[in-house]
């Protein structure tokens, strides 16, 4: 989609003529994340839609909050949250300076307002951003909440010493500094697009973690006793298994929160916890229900509970592997620098892509919790660029790779050239994946290309382990398929993962996100412009260039796209979102009488 | 404590006793039988045991042969016929991708009991030793066989098999071809856990029976260590040996399914029967006969295996008189 | 005796030693990372995770690290868990109350169990009650305890909704109710693994006794004019005690350690999935830690069980 086209349906929106709604539809369409849609709004101009009520008039009184997470938290400081449930248990106590509700807006916590160019939070020339703080808010222990700590969280993450988690959300900027007492401003090294990357940092106290800086830093007995500005005080921690806060009375949002006491429980798989929610009603809250929806709709029947399906941008996909993993080139397989005999063939990725039905993958395995894409920036509707089909066909599979000269051999399995189409396929254990992979080889057989399935434990996959083959950033199989975390809304940081220059390889210690070794001259150009494109509407013509290249070229396959499913009991109201920590929004929730 | 009474109920005490008298007594040849033939005979009286025996290899031959017979594919996707209860089509009904439960069961059946009892029968014979080793002698070689029971019985099951996959598979792979080597490293790392109690068992049977007079009588007879051992100690201590070995066949099963759960053992798509018994128990409310099935064929396994070494024991005892 | 007790126990020290040598070896040489979960989120680049490994000495040779394990137990450190920066110690100290009270009260179920009905059967060959309680005893170690836990939960739980079965540590109530809420919520897991635990066991008991009371002595009891209880209490059940002594010391250090599936199911907060977490993220220091508990208790038991054979049956001899 052009860029004038582009700034025309802004402007349509600013002005009523179209509904903010279908602008975000049709941009949904293109590949591009609601929340990126809304964020293009407001940065020119249009304004917020309003959020969901907030019923109750008094502060308390709602009686316990019990929540399950089947992975329970081990850590509470949100510097070091390793993984996203990490940052769920510290989002009880601390708060950031705004939060994504469910629609991708931001929406001002700790910060007094969100900056834009209208009020002049952001600079003209994007070199700066100014936040206003909200005024009477005060720590846990009674200090005030003032710029100086937001000043110190950026000190904090950024010294390599503390090795914390958050430091890469920081990145760009090259100094924080305080105003007065209620401003902060954050000055970029060179003017970005991306200037809300560090908002959703959780706060810190600095008088609390000023003496453990540095290699000091996992010293701090605050780490496990935690003060913070949110909504609940730290009562009880016994790691990996509960987590307890009572109400904070001196919150600085009115009537909130609701709850008196909040309980946190760890533990266990995903089905037990779903039926604690929705069948025995012994929790109000489910997190992360990565179970199959067909037996979560049969626990819905017992009417106790109800699961929500939060649009995010986690997308499930097949990588395909441009490199060659059989293949040893300077002592290393899989090497950048190797391209792969058989996937390197257009025909072949593209008849791997028909070959996907994703139809019955959501039908019938995903349910409501992963939704058909064809696009790797997600899509939860149907399609509107012409060049991005969501198809599936295993004629049209067969046509193609006979066209391409691949003939079936005796056994079935095509053939060109000497080289068989059989492919490796591995992806991590899980019982879901595993059903994917056994559609996936079934269709595929049809068309004669043979599958050899490979499940890998998730820790090993997933781990960064050098002497490890199975990891995934090895990727000594032709085809693996996990889902890639679309957290921030912000997809720039996301495209890295075709840069040639991110090629996943030894020389990096498998380290970077180009695990697919993707290499297309295009491509970098594209992304290098847009590392620099200011204007958002010129930004955003050219993310949805290069998702339609990616697309088109089957650089990766999607699956489907991953909406955060959570259980819900009682009668709770929760704005959960799907880009942020599900607890993120906790403030706000209530439990209707 | 076994072996109390004389050693052979054919013995007469007396008559051993007294003094040979003159009158020879012409005694009727008795036809010589061979030990095995003879326990086979006492086996064949133990009813229960037969017929252990008899449905343990049909089993066997189901499921080496039934798939060629019963020619439905074991991962025939099929959407419309999801989680149907049992029909002439699908003896068993269908999984939730309308996979044939029978098809299943017979293939991984193949797995599941040889994987049962190859790790039954290492354990067993490497407990067996070396708890007869230990149970016979004394002091250093007693105390270095103990340390390293008690080493296996603190190792972790889990690191210890990512280590050993990581170790051996490829090479295993590469000399008897993927389905081999994994089979052998999975009856390899099941049995490498199981012989501990049975060790512990034996040595401690061992113990109590190497003070016995029948023992005593065999040693002032010159008969060697080995010999004591093998002829008459080993037969007597099989008792819990037997019972360690049914409980074991049903643990191996199991551990395979913990195994491929954690994506350690065969791979995800191949269907044993702990495997299908984990896919199935979500479902339990829905389609309790997905579950039902490998329930059963386990539980048949177990029993027969049990009757078998019942039967065993008796016709291996030689104390009883059948 | 004393002599063997002195040897044994001297010998324990050098052999927990080398059990700890390959433990830490194998823990050391198993592929995984406990960082890698930041390798999953875009946000974190990998110098962070490179030098979060540097700083817990994960790069350093496996013997270095040993040793520095081995210094800091001998000082009573017992290390830092690398996922959730608690001291090692007192992450185990805070689950031991829980395990024992599950883990151990099913134990204690089981013997109560295994003991009466093994016992009974074998006074009882082939009747009735045996055979029912043999096949009840087949079908319980017949049945991996993921599913039976899930068939007592979906009965008691979600068709009856007589059980709650979520565990909780905390449980809020004072006094007879607290004993009350402490019960409804242990019976499911602690009857899942003890009927488990019992089915295995009775067999063994059956078993044992079997040998036993065929044998002559008995006979003699009984045709003394003994009271059969008398015979079976008396003479019976102590000769047949030794194969039962083995087994409940080999399985009574799994309380530290095993179970996982139960306490998984159940939400138990025990050591048994104290360590299966650690040992999925790779948390070194925990995973140690708690085996080499495991084997203290391992070595310990044994040890207990060997003393025992003697006094069981008194013509075992230790020279």
């Amino acid at each position: 989609m052009q860029e004038d086209v582009l700034r025309a349906l802004v402007e349509e929106v600013r002005t009523g003529r179209t509904e903010r709604r279908d602008f975000v539809a049709r941009l949904a369409g293109l590949g591009l994340s609601a929340p990126f849609a809304s964020l293009l709004l407001a940065s020119a101009g249009v304004a917020q839609a309003q959020p969901a009520p907030y019923k109750p008039t008094r502060r308390g009184g709602g009686g316990p909050l019990k929540l399950l997470f089947w992975q329970g938290p081990t850590l509470l400081n949100p510097h070091f949250g390793i993984g996203a449930k990490d940052q769920e248990g510290s989002a009880l106590f601390y708060e950031p300076l705004a939060r994504y509700d469910p629609d991708g807006n931001l929406v001002p916590v700790l910060a007094a307002e969100i900056p834009s160019r209208a009020n002049g939070g952001i600079a003209a020339d994007g070199r700066s951003t100014t936040w206003k703080l909200k005024k009477g808010v005060r720590w846990h222990d009674g200090k005030p909440f003032t710029a100086d700590d937001v000043v110190f969280n950026f000190t904090y993450a950024t010294d390599i010493a503390t090795a914390a988690t958050t430091f890469a959300q920081y990145e760009g900027i090259a100094a924080a500094t305080r105003i007065d007492a209620e401003t902060v401003r954050f000055e970029f090294q060179k003017p970005t697009p991306l200037w809300h990357r560090s908002v959703g940092v959780a706060l810190v106290p600095k008088h609390l973690f000023e003496t453990f800086g540095g290699t000091r830093s996992r010293d701090a007995p605050t780490n496990l006793r935690p003060i913070g500005t949110g909504p609940y005080r730290f009562v009880d921690f016994k790691p990996g298994d509960l987590l307890r806060g009572e109400i904070n009375r001196d919150y600085h949002a009115t009537n909130r929160p609701h709850f008196d006491t909040v309980e946190l429980k760890g533990g266990g798989d995903a089905t037990s916890a779903a039926r604690a929610v929705l069948q025995t009603g012994e929790y109000d809250f489910g997190w992360n229900l990565q179970v199959e929806d067909e037996v979560l709709t049969r626990m819905e029947a017992s009417r106790r509970g109800r699961v929500v399906a939060c649009p995010s941008g986690d997308v499930e996909m097949i990588q395909v592997n441009h490199a060659d993993p059989w293949t040893e080139v300077d002592g290393e397989r899989s090497s950048p620098k190797s391209r792969h005999p058989v996937l390197s063939d257009g025909a072949v990725r593209e008849a791997l892509t028909l070959l996907l039905d994703r139809k019955s993958i959501q039908g019938f395995v995903y349910g409501r919790a992963g939704v058909a894409t064809p696009n790797f920036l997600n899509n939860p509707a149907r399609l509107n660029s012409p060049n991005v089909k969501n198809e599936f066909s295993v004629e049209r599979a067969n046509a193609v790779l006979d066209a391409a000269g691949w003939k079936r051999g005796s056994d079935g399995v095509r053939e060109k050239d000497g080289r068989k189409l059989k492919l490796l396929f591995q992806t991590s254990i899980n019982s879901v994946r595993q059903k994917v992979q056994n559609i996936y080889k079934q269709s595929c057989a049809k068309a004669g290309i043979e599958l050899e399935l490979k499940g890998v434990t998730a820790a090993v996959f997933f781990s960064s382990d050098l002497a490890n083959p199975d990891t995934y950033g090895k990727f000594l199989a032709d085809l693996q398929m996990y889902a890639v975390a679309g957290r921030p809304p912000d997809p720039g940081v996301f495209m890295q993962w075709f840069l040639s220059s991110q090629a996943t390889g030894k020389a990096n210690k498998w380290q970077s996100v180009n695990r697919g070794r993707w290499r297309n001259d295009d491509y970098d150009r594209l992304y290098r412009a847009s590392e620099v494109e200011l204007d958002p509407v010129k930004r955003t013509a050219l993310l949805i260039e290069m998702n339609d290249l990616i697309c088109r070229e089957h650089a990766v396959i999607p699956v489907v796209y991953r909406p955060s499913m959570y259980g819900l009991g009682r009668q709770l109201v929760a704005p959960l979102s799907g880009w942020d920590t599900a607890l993120s929004s906790i403030a706000e929730w209530y439990a209707e009488a | 404590m076994a072996g109390s009474t004389p050693a052979s109920a054919t013995v007469d005490p007396l008559a051993a006793a007294a003094p040979p008298v003159a009158v020879p007594v012409a005694a009727r040849p008795r036809a010589s039988v061979s030990p095995w033939a003879e326990a086979w005979r006492r086996f064949k009286r133990h009813r229960l045991a037969v017929l252990g025996l008899v449905v343990l290899v049909l089993m066997i031959l189901l499921v080496a042969f039934g798939p060629l017979v019963w020619r439905v594919q074991i991962n025939d996707i099929d959407f419309s016929a999801r989680l149907k209860t049992p029909t002439a089509t699908h003896p068993f009904g269908t999984d939730d991708l309308g996979q044939d439960i029978f098809a299943r069961v017979l293939y991984g059946g193949r797995i599941s009991l040889a994987v049962g009892l190859s790790a039954m029968l290492m354990a067993m014979v490497v407990g067996v030793t070396i708890g007869a080793v230990a149970g016979i002698s004394r002091g250093a070689v007693d105390a270095a066989l103990m340390w390293l029971t008690d080493l296996f019985l603190s190792l972790p099951l889990l690191p210890l098999l990512l280590v050993l996959t990581y170790l051996f598979r490829d090479a295993l792979k590469g000399a008897f071809g993927p389905e081999v080597g994994v089979f052998m490293l999975i009856v390899v790392v099941i049995g490498a856990f199981g012989w501990m109690p049975v060790a512990r068992l034996v040595r401690a049977q061992f113990f109590s029976l190497r003070e016995k007079e029948f023992v005593e009588a065999a040693r002032a007879l010159g008969a060697s260590v080995p010999r004591q051992v093998v002829r008459h100690i080993l037969p007597n201590s099989l008792g819990p040996v037997i019972v360690a070995g049914t409980i074991n066949v049903a643990a191996a099963i199991i551990a395979e399914s913990t195994l491929s759960f954690l994506g350690l053992g065969f791979p995800p798509d191949i269907p044993t029967w702990g495997r299908i018994l984990s896919d199935a128990k979500e479902y339990l409310d829905i389609a309790p006969h997905w579950a039902i099935f490998p329930g059963t064929a386990i539980f048949l396994a177990v029993l027969c295996i049990n009757f078998v070494g019942d039967g065993l024991r008796d016709a291996l005892d030689p104390r009883r008189v059948l | 005796m004393g002599h063997y007790l002195l040897r044994r126990l001297l010998i324990a020290l050098p052999a927990l030693l080398g059990i700890s040598v390959v433990l830490f070896t194998v823990l050391a040489l198993a592929p995984g990372d406990p960082f890698s979960e930041m390798a999953l989120n875009p946000n974190v680049p990998p110098e962070v995770q490179a030098n979060l490994r540097k700083q817990f000495g994960l790069d350093d040779p496996i013997w270095q690290r040993y040793f520095r394990w081995l210094l800091a137990m001998l000082q009573g450190d017992w290390g830092f868990s690398f996922i959730s920066r608690i001291d090692v110690d007192k992450l185990i100290l805070s689950r031991v109350p829980v395990t024992l009270a599950i883990i151990g009260a099913s134990q204690v179920l089981a013997l109560v169990i295994a003991l009466p009905v093994g016992i009974y059967s074998a006074a009882r060959p082939y009747s009735w009650f045996d055979r029912i309680a043999s096949t009840l005893a087949f079908i319980g170690f017949s049945l991996p305890t993921f599913f039976t836990g899930l068939l007592l939960i979906l009965l008691f739980s979600i068709k009856l909704d007589w059980l709650p079965f979520v565990y909780r540590a905390d449980l809020a109530a004072t006094g007879w109710d607290w004993w009350v809420q402490q019960i409804r919520q242990s019976a499911m897991p602690v009857a899942v693994l003890g009927f488990f635990q019992a089915a295995g066991w009775t067999r063994y008991v059956r078993s044992a006794t079997l040998d036993v009371i065929r044998l002559d002595y008995v006979t003699t009891a009984r045709s003394k004019g003994l009271h059969e209880r008398a015979v079976i209490l008396k003479h019976v059940v102590r000769n047949a005690m030794i194969p039962v002594v083995t087994l409940v010391a080999l399985t009574l250090p799994q309380v530290f350690g095993g179970a996982v599936v139960t306490e998984q199911i159940f939400r138990v907060p025990g050591i048994g999935s104290l360590l299966i977490d650690a040992i999925q993220r790779n948390d070194l220091p925990v995973v140690m830690a708690v085996t080499f508990v495991l084997s203290c208790l391992v070595i310990a038991f044994n040890l207990i069980a060997d003393v025992l054979y003697g006094w069981l049956d008194p013509r075992i001899s230790y020279r």
